[in-house]
């Protein structure tokens, strides 16, 4: 009988990760060199969901830009708006009253619960646990519903606007949610009942991933994925905005900085919301939903652009001319979404339009990190890598 | 530290490179000459009582027309440890549209300087992988530009023709048996 002629080779293999792959939460696409199990290089290619939001909003009003911003994070729109109304609000030196900024904080948090309960839905999924999944989307129903019920958009809301929100919360709104709110706890520890002490769950998370602080601070990191490694930043602590002041919360914060931690985080980040709820509803004080400045940037109500003279001028010069011009300047104004900070830098030339109109987006950062968290680890991580950093592409991309 | 006290720090370390110094909204805006960039930015993070740690985000703007030199990068930066926050804004001239890399001082530099190239063409040297970031690789011309339209260029991008090829193709196929 011959030998074997041919020693066993090896040889590195290049294997396409997307940009359609239910585990990439979106169109992303890595390109993975393995040396057999282990990951030797990986190259994310993102920009197929661009569809130019800082150029489009340079032909757009102060106003019409609104829209855009919900389509950037769209599991989280309601965050995004508040986040341009607040740089848009702040160019033009001008505040929203006491009664929107508690409704904007509420809806803030709302939408940071329906965000991390989508997270730990796909996430759980994507590393095995599917009942997570299933249980999460019934609490995420209850939110659309609620948000429906608001203002009546689930998804691509535009509640909020230049100088307040759209309309007042209802009765009905508040009692529903209040009952959310109770409701709501219970249902946190369900989830954590079915993954929290799942030792497949455990064997995944802990020790994957690690990033340890001060990396973290130089990658430029936010939102949970830097505290999961103990950096005590949230942006609703250091530079309040809305009534983010008024109310009582805590800032949890990871140790290990490994995807476990971060986990562990989005977990403690939901009891908070809540906490931050049930308190600005128990202090919603009363009063107005937009400034008194509001006409000169907002539409009036369609009901008293009807009955009204003085709104209907409003309103046809606000179409036909725009809003007020800009006083001349640059502002950076950041906020907590839930998947970190989301930076509006507005330039204005003093005219109704921005100059430019940049976005910093967390999730564009957060992928830059994928190749550091991913190289040298094993094919299989690198699901638990992409779910573990919260991504929604039409904000990496914009 | 107060952010006047920043800014009178910079200018007596570096009184050939400030420019500028705006303030708008309680906000701080240092315009500096591009040339010693890292150098500035390797001070800032280091300068204990300073110790910009963080880079928020990088960006171009395009001043066509509106300014002498007509672009420029816009670096915003926080220090975690002393909550104080800066913005950097680098002049760059279109005809020597580059600017030396900040990566070597914040790791995270390196996709917002991608961008800011995909966007501007504003060429970023020591940079250690300048190519596309969101549009495709074989893209003409940088979207962010003032003098970009809006609606696009005229012509196709070569790589559309090749997209309804597939497509045409595959709509061809059938099952054969």
């Amino acid at each position: 009988m011959a030998g074997v002629e041919k020693p066993l080779q090896t040889k590195e293999l290049t294997v396409s990760m997307g940009p359609q792959h239910p585990s990439t939460h979106g169109v992303l696409r890595l390109v993975l060199e393995l040396d057999g199990e282990t990951v030797v290089k990986c190259t994310p290619h993102v920009g197929y969901l661009h569809r130019g939001v800082e150029k489009l909003a340079e032909g757009m009003t102060y106003l019409q830009a609104l829209p855009l911003s919900d389509r950037l994070d769209y599991i989280s729109s309601m965050s995004n708006n508040v986040g341009y109304c607040l740089a848009v609000e702040r160019l033009f030196g001008i505040e929203a009253p006491d009664r929107a900024k508690f409704i904007r904080t509420i809806v803030c948090e709302m939408t940071r619960i329906s965000s991390h309960i989508i997270w730990v839905a796909t996430h759980a999924l994507d590393l095995g646990a599917m009942t997570v999944f299933l249980y999460s989307f019934r609490e995420r129903e209850w939110l659309l519903d609620l948000f429906e019920m608001l203002c009546g958009a689930r998804l691509t809301v535009s509640y909020p606007r230049i100088g307040g929100v759209r309309n007042d919360v209802s009765q009905e709104f508040i009692d529903s949610l209040y009952k959310f709110t109770e409701e709501f706890p219970k249902r946190i520890e369900e989830y954590e009942t079915l993954i929290d002490k799942n030792r497949i769950w455990l064997g995944r998370t802990k020790g994957i991933g690690v990033i340890s602080a001060e990396e973290a601070i130089n990658w430029g990191l936010s939102g949970p994925v830097l505290r999961g490694s103990g950096v005590d930043y949230d942006i609703r602590k250091r530079f309040p905005y809305d009534a983010y002041d008024k109310v009582d919360f805590d800032v949890p914060l990871g140790k290990n900085g490994d995807v476990y931690d971060r986990y562990r985080c989005r977990m403690e980040e939901l009891r908070q919301s809540v906490r931050i709820i049930r308190q600005c509803i128990e202090r919603l004080p009363r009063g107005p939903v937009m400034t008194p400045d509001a006409p000169k940037f907002t539409l009036p109500p369609k009901e008293r652009v009807l009955a009204d003279m003085e709104s209907l001028i409003h309103h046809f010069v606000l179409i036909t001319k725009g809003p007020m011009a800009a006083p001349e300047g640059e502002i950076y104004v950041a906020t907590e979404v839930p998947k970190g900070e989301l930076g509006f830098y507005i330039v204005s030339d003093g005219t109704g339009k921005p100059y430019r109109m940049r976005v910093r987006a967390p999730s564009f950062v957060h992928v830059s990190l994928l190749p550091r968290l991913c190289e040298g680890g094993l094919v299989a991580d690198v699901v638990a890598n992409i779910g573990t950093i919260d991504i929604v592409l039409g904000e990496c991309d914009r | 530290m107060e952010p006047l006290e920043i800014t009178e720090r910079i200018k007596e370390r570096f009184p050939d490179e400030v420019l500028d110094i705006i303030e708008f909204r309680e906000q701080l805006s240092v315009a500096i000459k591009k040339e010693r960039i890292v150098e500035i930015c390797r001070w800032l993070h280091d300068e204990p009582d300073l110790r910009f740690d963080y880079l928020k985000d990088i960006c171009g703007v395009d001043y066509l027309g509106k300014k002498p030199a007509r672009f420029e990068v816009v670096y915003t930066l926080y220090s975690m440890r002393h909550q104080h926050m800066l913005r950097l804004k680098a002049a760059v001239g279109e005809d020597e549209a580059y600017i030396d890399s900040v990566v070597p001082v914040w790791i995270g530099a390196n996709w917002h300087e991608r961008e800011c190239y995909d966007m501007y063409g504003i060429r970023f040297n020591g940079h250690p992988d300048l190519s596309r970031v969101l549009m495709p690789e074989d893209w003409e011309g940088h979207p962010l530009r003032k003098d970009y339209p809006e609606g696009g260029p005229e012509r196709q991008w070569p790589g559309f023709q090749e997209v309804l090829d597939k497509a045409k193709k595959f709509k061809e196929f059938s099952w054969q048996g």
